[in-house]
């Protein structure tokens, strides 16, 4: 599904923010990922942290999707990922290039640069993008096999922002792996997401944040699956009018006025 | 010389990326590295030259969404 990978699980899950790192492994668990984000930050000669959480990381057996967060610039983005693919020893990212500190909004044309530079040596771009279709199509350009549109600002919890836009994304590019990334509020909001035929969603704050951890993990994981059924079950559009579901032919005549 | 490693001034006298990043307690640790905002691979560390106020960026693994 992902750069020639097949998983079984359409939810990928990141590993910041949560109570403990107990409750991390626990939620992983529940939701049945087989993904999860992970960083890269500063650490000192006697700073353990991070060979610690690189030990966690490891006794999990997943595959990890290290991200550039935080990178406001196309050249710290880049040398971002390298630094990651040679930490984690992965050729996948997941590409940020912020664009603005409010609203975390991608900056899209920094994001094209940094996709073209990063194909080019060798990396499997994962970006964090807008629904824009003409800059998905400038992704896709770069190298991108993998686009991860925004549900909504990271760590809003609103949901999708813009179902229109995304549907029109995912009638764009059928062969195109999409994921939903950030945003995400509730189960139902993944549900939504797997309804109009996105691929998988990405999600951290919503389980990290939630009061259980791993029980939100579970519920999300559920609502992934259901989504994916529901979509691959044709749903019915909409409708102005009411439609009678139980057949009027042969109704009793009993009078009335 | 003085060289800054994650903005910390540091003199040291070793020459290479490698010798200075087990000098100040690095060695054989899961890092990576940039001198003056490019990449250095680990292979590359021993071959790499400092010079004075170069600014040196260690980084390890940490959660992320």
């Amino acid at each position: 599904m992902f750069y020639g990978v097949d998983l079984s699980s359409r939810l990928l899950l990141g590993t910041a923010r949560y109570p403990s790192p107990a409750v991390l492994e626990r939620a992983i668990k529940a939701s049945r990922a087989e993904v999860v984000t992970v960083s890269l930050r500063r650490e000192g000669g006697t700073g353990r942290a991070g060979q610690s959480f690189w030990q966690f990381i490891q006794s999990l057996g997943l595959r990890v999707l290290p991200n550039t967060a935080g990178c406001h610039s196309v050249k710290e983005a880049v040398t971002t990922a390298h630094m990651a693919r040679e930490l984690f020893d992965t050729p996948w990212i997941k590409l940020e290039v912020i664009g603005d500190a409010d609203t975390l909004q991608p900056d899209v044309f920094g994001l094209v640069e940094a996709a073209r530079i990063l194909a080019r040596d060798g990396f499997e771009v994962f970006p964090y993008t807008t629904e824009d279709l003409v800059v998905a199509d400038r992704l896709v350009e770069a190298g991108c096999r993998v686009l991860m549109p925004w549900g909504a600002p990271i760590g809003s919890a609103r949901g999708l922002n813009n179902v229109y836009g995304l549907k029109s994304l995912r009638a764009h590019f059928p062969d195109i792996p999409l994921v939903v990334d950030a945003g995400l509020g509730v189960p139902s909001h993944a549900a939504a997401a797997m309804e109009l035929g996105y691929d998988a969603v990405l999600l951290n704050t919503a389980v990290a944040e939630a009061g259980d951890p791993v029980e939100m993990a579970r519920a999300f994981a559920l609502a992934v699956e259901a989504g994916r059924a529901a979509y691959l079950a044709q749903p019915l559009e909409p409708r102005d009018m009411a439609q009678p579901s139980t057949p009027v032919i042969g109704k009793a005549v009993l009078g009335g006025v | 010389m003085r060289i800054f490693l994650n903005d910390d001034a540091h003199d040291v006298d070793a020459a290479t990326l490698a010798t200075v990043l087990d000098s100040l307690g690095f060695g054989g640790r899961k890092i990576a590295t940039a001198v003056n905002g490019r990449f250095v691979a680990a292979a590359a560390r021993p071959a790499t030259q400092l010079a004075d106020g170069d600014r040196i960026e260690v980084v390890a693994p940490m959660q992320g969404g």
